[in-house]
């Protein structure tokens, strides 16, 4: 017989709850500038220290260090700051628009809006993003017309959906955006497939997939690993670690045994921890990944650690279940905020065309939301009724055909 | 022509499709090297190369995720799940994402994979080798479910499966594989040779989804039936020397229900067979579709013939499985009423 306590179950617990102060002090995150970077080809095996760093580029005063640094244009910077900008911007305005009862839902994506728009312009155009829901500054900097987004959020006459989906469940296939669905992760797997037809094709495109922490717990995430590591998917597979899974913290996925990007190692892909509110650090990950795929060196698992400033989404109340200064105290600032002050240390910004431009946007996203409204809000001018028996085939059966009669929207 | 059995046939069509476009593919537990337990993929690999016909993690969820990307990127791919009691792992693929992404895209991404896998019981395979799960897809809206009775529909259909730009579940009647076992398990099982529908083109052809069979022409009672059950059902025909018409469904989704309703407004009467389950199965759609269309035609309640309500038991295969004496016994019914 051996003298051992009693068994007892472990359920984890977030740090902090409403009315305690924040804490991320069980974080730890080495310096800008301190992860290595090794060549993009090199062995999986020689690289398993990444998993456990954090690649960070941009230091506190704002100057960009280390062996990550990307080195990129001015005008890339400026673009990919107007991007999160809008996109800021565009959130406020089609939240506020939810609450006025314009809309049925909506879902912010402030404080992670670099880890989308860095991607958005670090892949080549023919490569496909496999998106989450808050991933719209992905579109805002590719262009993607404003008027199609408030169309869909307002399922009106405009909206390229036809009505048929949620606000933010976005699909644009010309500007490398899969469709989107509100169930999580079960894209991941479509993403390495996709990337594995571009590789038995012979071209050159590659697929980039991304899932949030809570989801790394999904089956399907499991799936994708398994295949892009066997058939050496020319993918980047993402996993946008925001700390929150609508009320469970992402210890709940089990953040706290190991970190997500160590998840790879299990499959033998090397895996990127990256500050996800960098939008150099997220530039320069996609970027090496991205060689390494175009290599036939195959798959990467990235971590991008950021915070969910936001709820989950309109119905969400994040009081409720963390504490309210939480967002403040994130250890990794605002991503607009930080490429904001790089640009200015840079001298090719300022405060001025800061507030200038950030003036700019609120006009272009209050015409493009005026815009919208006008051709109608949720149920005041849909998409011809009859549209909705179509697109369940390719060509309607007599099943859509009867049913569209019953409706009595065949005309 | 050639004499083939359902699994040649089926061998036939991959052959024929890897052949024809160059952006059809194969893939699948045990599919390459090897040619799959059932022999479908038997020396594709050897013939097309390892990109064409190629060996799978056992993930039925990753199998059907990994063609659904592939074929919105542009490919057709051909997937088999070895058993069909294993695709549910693949279910929410199939439902969740398959069956909507056109839908949900506007048009913009569609998944042009066909799904193989082998089904039904009579083969002792226990619980977990002899489902028949079809109607768990036709329930679905935008997935189309096919199931042939010949070898020459097997083939036929399997084709045009691929070339068709929707997800197509294509289930295969295992138990008819090598020979139209018309449920009579205590006599010798015979093989396809000279039976009908064995007579199969060696190169290209299509049957077209959405198109039933008349392969028993008859006036007194119209039974409904696919799968193995076709031959089930011409067998209980003969026994019983009734003269029904048995209408061998091919296609489940798209349904060619003209050729139901004009058969069952001749005749008044009605069975339906199937190996599976009763209860919201397949002939409940059948039935319901049957009365809303026929009902002032109909002399007789209509008839389900069916598996019971139970998993697929080892040792009482034939005391669970629809064979010959239970159909006849349900055209008698029908007809006494």
């Amino acid at each position: 017989m051996r003298n051992l306590p009693p068994l007892h179950l472990h359920i984890p617990a977030p740090h902090a709850r409403p009315g305690e102060a924040p804490d991320f002090s069980y974080l730890t995150f080495p310096a800008p500038g301190a992860t290595r970077r090794p060549a993009p080809l090199t062995p999986e095996a020689e690289m398993r220290d990444l998993p456990y760093g954090l690649i960070r580029v941009l230091a506190e005063d704002g100057q960009a260090v280390g062996p990550w640094h990307p080195h990129l244009p001015p005008a890339l910077l400026q673009k990919g700051l107007r991007a999160m900008m809008l996109t800021r911007a565009f959130d406020d305005r089609m939240f506020a628009a939810h609450h006025q009862g314009k809309t049925s839902f909506y879902m912010k994506s402030t404080g992670e809006e670099a880890t989308a728009a860095a991607p958005s312009l670090a892949l080549q155009p023919g490569d496909m993003c496999f998106p989450t829901y808050r991933m719209v500054s992905f579109l805002i900097a590719r262009d993607y017309p404003l008027a199609n987004l408030v169309n869909q959020t307002f399922a009106n006459a405009g909206d390229p959906m036809r009505g048929r989906q949620l606000p933010l469940l976005y699909s644009a296939r010309d500007y490398g955006f899969y469709s989107l669905a509100g169930n999580v992760g079960s894209r991941f797997g479509h993403a390495v497939g996709w990337a594995m037809a571009s590789a038995f094709k012979g071209d050159d495109k590659i697929a980039m997939a991304f899932v949030g922490d809570g989801t790394t717990a999904e089956g399907n995430f499991h799936e994708a690993m398994v295949f892009a590591a066997v058939y050496h998917a020319p993918v980047i597979l993402c996993v946008t670690n925001n700390q929150w899974a609508i009320s469970s913290y992402q210890g709940m996925a089990g953040g706290e045994e190991t970190t997500f990007a160590a998840r790879g190692i299990g499959y033998g892909l090397p895996g990127l921890r990256v500050d996800g509110n960098d939008f150099l650090a997220v530039y320069a990950a996609t970027q090496w990944a991205a060689e390494r795929a175009r290599a036939n060196y195959g798959a990467t698992l990235i971590e991008f650690v950021t915070y969910r400033v936001a709820g989950h989404s309109s119905n969400d109340d994040p009081s409720r279940y963390r504490p309210s200064g939480e967002a403040r105290a994130w250890p990794l600032g605002d991503p607009i905020e930080r490429l904001k002050t790089h640009l200015i240390s840079l001298g090719e910004w300022s405060e001025a065309r800061h507030e200038e431009l950030a003036k700019t946007l609120h006009e272009e996203v209050r015409a493009a939301a005026k815009a919208g409204e006008a051709l109608g809000t949720l149920g005041q001018n849909p998409p011809p009724r009859r549209e909705m028996f179509e697109h369940v085939f390719k060509t309607p059966d007599w099943r859509n055909l009867e049913q569209r009669r019953e409706c009595g929207v065949d005309q | 022509m050639t004499q083939m059995s359902m699994i040649q046939a089926i061998h036939s069509a991959l052959d024929a499709m890897l052949a024809r476009d160059p952006n059809v593919l194969i893939f699948g537990e045990d599919v390459g090297y090897f040619g799959g337990v059932f022999r479908a993929t038997d020396g594709l690999q050897a013939k097309y190369g390892p990109t064409r016909c190629f060996d799978t993690p056992l993930s039925e969820g990753g199998i059907v995720a990994t063609a659904i990307g592939m074929g919105a990127y542009g490919l057709r791919p051909v997937v088999e799940i070895q058993f069909a009691d294993y695709i549910l792992p693949a279910y929410d693929q199939l439902v969740s994402e398959a069956a909507r992404l056109r839908y949900r895209s506007g048009g913009e991404f569609w998944a042009p994979i066909t799904v193989r896998a082998p089904y039904g019981g009579g083969i002792y395979g226990g619980q977990t080798h002899s489902a028949s799960p079809e109607a768990l897809f036709t329930h679905v809206a935008g997935l189309k479910t096919i199931i042939p009775a010949t070898p020459y529909d097997a083939k036929g259909l399997l084709i045009a499966a691929i070339e068709d730009d929707d997800p197509v579940i294509f289930l295969e009647p295992k138990r008819i594989y090598n020979g139209p076992f018309d449920g009579r398990h205590d006599v010798p099982a015979k093989p396809w040779t000279d039976e009908p529908g064995s007579d199969v083109p060696e190169g290209y052809y299509r049957v077209s989804l959405g198109s039933a069979a008349i392969c028993r022409a008859g006036e007194a009672v119209t039974v409904l039936a696919y799968g193995t059950m076709v031959h089930v059902a011409l067998r209980a025909v003969e026994e019983t020397g009734i003269d029904a018409e048995v209408i061998d469904l091919r296609s489940l989704v798209p349904l060619d229900i003209e050729t139901i309703t004009v058969s069952v407004n001749k005749t008044g009467r009605c069975v339906i067979v199937h190996e599976a389950t009763r209860y919201c199965g397949f002939g409940a759609e059948l039935s319901a579709l049957v009365q809303e269309r026929c009902f002032y035609r109909l002399e007789a309640p209509i008839v389900r013939v069916t598996g019971w309500d139970t998993p697929y038991p080892h040792a009482f295969e034939w005391d669970y499985f629809p064979g010959p004496q239970r159909v006849a016994k349900g055209l008698r019914q029908a007809l006494e009423a």
